[in-house]
């Protein structure tokens, strides 16, 4: 049963993601800027341009143009990113490993933060302290990463010093690493003097996208561990004589978890979505940066690339939910 | 023609229970916040009577003045020159116009387009609701953001290309949360009877279904607003927004943060200012969402 729903979802996927492929594609050839026009040199003849756009195939007509691109993507060729003169698949894998750990670490901080301030919460519950966590969270939940990402600067590189505003390693450091995982590279190779350093300009980043996470997180978790809490299994375990913080941890936590690991699993889409201004504002090197580069510069095959490859983490994290929920709940199998 | 509604039972039923308005009075969180959001329109439409200087006048000799009450201030600049030495007070002011103005517009129509396919996909069903969810589908696998911008890049800069940028973006949110509202209304028994009576479809629609799908539907776009004054920020931001002539909090925030070691304030002020509308809105949408939801009520 289980099987049968994993197909109809990679079905729906694929559906989805040729969608994105045809509106992207749409969508780039009736911009009215060229991207001929960005690359060639002032001096370019009426014959040049011409013979440019046929080496980038931009002269046949629309039908045509998106066959040969979407049968290279089937293939795994996305063409040449216009700017950069290198492959978009090359550019893409070059990246995505800077994103990818960023992405991995604003969601370990949002679980941590949010997860703790929950369990907090519950501990304080009927007190004042709840009242000023809410009161705080409700604040919280308003405010987006772009926000979060500029009031940091003021923080942490302008009122307290203390971390490099932008980039994602000094650049002296960079050299010695033989993948792009630098950060994964450096802990496993035990360099924890260069992870400290990609630590350090993480952090920003990383704390930005992860707030409006945690302020998700606390509020469904703390809502679902104080219905835990009155439940019968934990009136069990307080009577044996456990501690509150055990009760909470060991008794309500296991029960209550479920729907706000759902949830947190489609937020994390909207975390990787804010990837691309929150990269931009520290100017880390990721793919949400590239983005904004390859818009402005029209770079075509790259903000296609780009597009298709968000596109495709979406629905992989959405499905990656959806089963995992799925397996988790036997009533939600059928559905 | 006379026919059932939830809200007359309720009257029939006893003392005079308050009515929304006077719930969403007794608020604080609504009072205050709608307070504020009254405020800022006030604010945008007498903005060159209440703002100290021209927002546009240049003064380089007066450039990256701190606030008052910071060291070398100077007095008539409350809050601070920009690099060019612009009141930084009165440009906040006039920012307020572009946010308010996208605020409303773009929410406005994100609002009429996405509840309309809401309503059409939720209450006809079959090949229609197929059609509009795998829309909606697609249209979430984009990172909105990202979209966003492709968008004005299409489109070109200006106002009317990011209004345009956040209703394409944003009927999503009112298309899916109205279609499942609408599916979950069209079951209920006083659909059930206007169909028996033989209310037309449309008739059902809009004057049955509607009005009970309406309440979600102000909370739901009172914190569209709040996005759409983010939206419009990032945009600025980019670079991709209104011309560098209008005041924005967004283009003052992507020179503040240029120019953040020098002179911090030009990035703090606009960045207040947003901070303020957006939670703002959030807390009006959540306040109204709470006063109106029949069930949340209780």
């Amino acid at each position: 049963m289980l099987l049968a729903v994993v197909v109809n979802r990679m079905a729906m996927a694929l559906v989805t993601l040729a969608g994105v492929a045809v509106v992207i594609f749409v969508l780039l050839r009736v911009v009215p800027g060229d991207p001929v026009a960005m690359m060639i040199s002032p001096g370019a003849s009426a014959a040049d341009i011409v013979a440019l756009k046929a080496h980038y195939g931009l002269d046949a007509p629309l039908p045509t143009q998106f066959w040969i691109w979407i049968s290279g993507v089937v293939h795994g060729d996305f063409g040449t990113s216009i700017t950069l003169h290198v492959y978009v698949t090359d550019v893409l894998a070059s990246r995505l490993p800077a994103t990818i750990e960023l992405a991995i670490m604003a969601l370990i901080v949002a679980v941590v933060l949010g997860g703790g301030v929950a369990v907090a919460g519950t501990l304080m519950r009927r007190t004042a302290g709840e009242t000023v966590i809410d009161g705080l969270n409700s604040i919280m939940l308003a405010v987006p990463d772009f926000i979060w990402a500029l009031a940091l600067v003021l923080l942490f590189a302008v009122a307290i010093p203390v971390l490099p505003l932008t980039g994602r390693i000094d650049p002296a450091l960079a050299e010695g690493f033989a993948t792009r995982f630098y950060l994964t590279e450096s802990v496993l190779t035990g360099r924890f003097a260069d992870a400290g350093n990609i630590l350090s300009h993480m952090a920003m980043p990383a704390l930005a996208l992860a707030l409006p996470l945690a302020a998700v997180i606390v509020r469904l978790l703390k809502q679902s561990l104080k219905e835990a809490m009155v439940q019968d299994y934990v009136l069990l375990a307080r009577i044996k004589g456990f501690r509150e913080l055990h009760l909470v941890l060991q008794e309500a936590l296991r029960n209550a978890v479920g729907p706000t690991l759902a949830l947190t699993g489609v937020q994390f889409t909207f975390l990787i979505g804010g990837t691309v201004i929150v990269e931009r504002i520290f100017s880390y090197p990721g793919i949400g940066n590239l983005a904004i580069d390859a818009v402005i510069n029209r770079d075509f095959p790259l903000i296609q690339g780009l597009v298709l490859l968000f596109g495709l983490i979406f629905i992989l994290v959405n499905m990656g939910v959806d089963l995992a929920v799925a397996a988790l709940n036997p009533r939600l199998r059928h559905a | 023609m006379e026919h059932w509604s939830p809200k007359q039972t309720i009257t029939d039923a006893g003392p005079q229970p308050p009515t929304a308005v006077e719930r969403l009075l007794r608020d604080p969180k609504v009072v205050g916040a709608g307070g504020f959001i009254v405020f800022l329109i006030v604010l945008a439409l007498a903005a060159p009577l209440v703002a100290p200087m021209d927002p546009l006048a240049q003064n380089l000799v007066l450039a990256t003045v701190p606030p008052a009450g910071f060291a070398e201030s100077e007095p008539g600049y409350l809050l601070g020159t920009d690099g060019l030495g612009r009141d930084v007070l009165s440009r906040v002011i006039f920012g307020t116009q572009v946010s308010l103005t996208v605020a409303f517009v773009a929410a406005g129509l994100a609002c009429l387009i996405g509840s309309l396919l809401g309503l059409l996909a939720g209450f006809l069903g079959g090949f229609v609701d197929a059609l509009i969810s795998r829309l909606v589908d697609i249209w979430m696998a984009f990172p909105p953001v990202l979209l966003s911008i492709l968008l004005v890049a299409v489109l070109g800069t200006g106002l009317h290309s990011v209004i345009a940028a956040i209703v394409v973006i944003d009927w999503t949110r009112f298309c899916r949360v109205v279609r499942t509202e609408t599916m979950g209304q069209a079951q209920m028994d006083y659909v059930v009877a206007a169909r028996t009576i033989g209310f037309a479809r449309p008739a059902i629609l809009f004057r049955e279904i509607l009005p009970n799908v309406a309440p979600v539907l102000i909370a739901l776009l009172t914190l569209e607003m709040g996005i759409a004054v983010v939206v419009e920020a990032i945009l600025s931001f980019v670079g991709l927004s209104v011309s560098s002539d209008t005041p924005t909090w967004g283009g003052m925030i992507a020179e503040g943060r240029q120019i953040v070691h020098e002179a911090w304030w030009v990035l703090a002020a606009p960045l207040a200012a947003l901070f303020a509308t957006v939670v703002a809105f959030n807390q009006l949408g959540d306040g109204l969402a709470r006063s109106l939801d029949p069930v949340l009520r209780r």
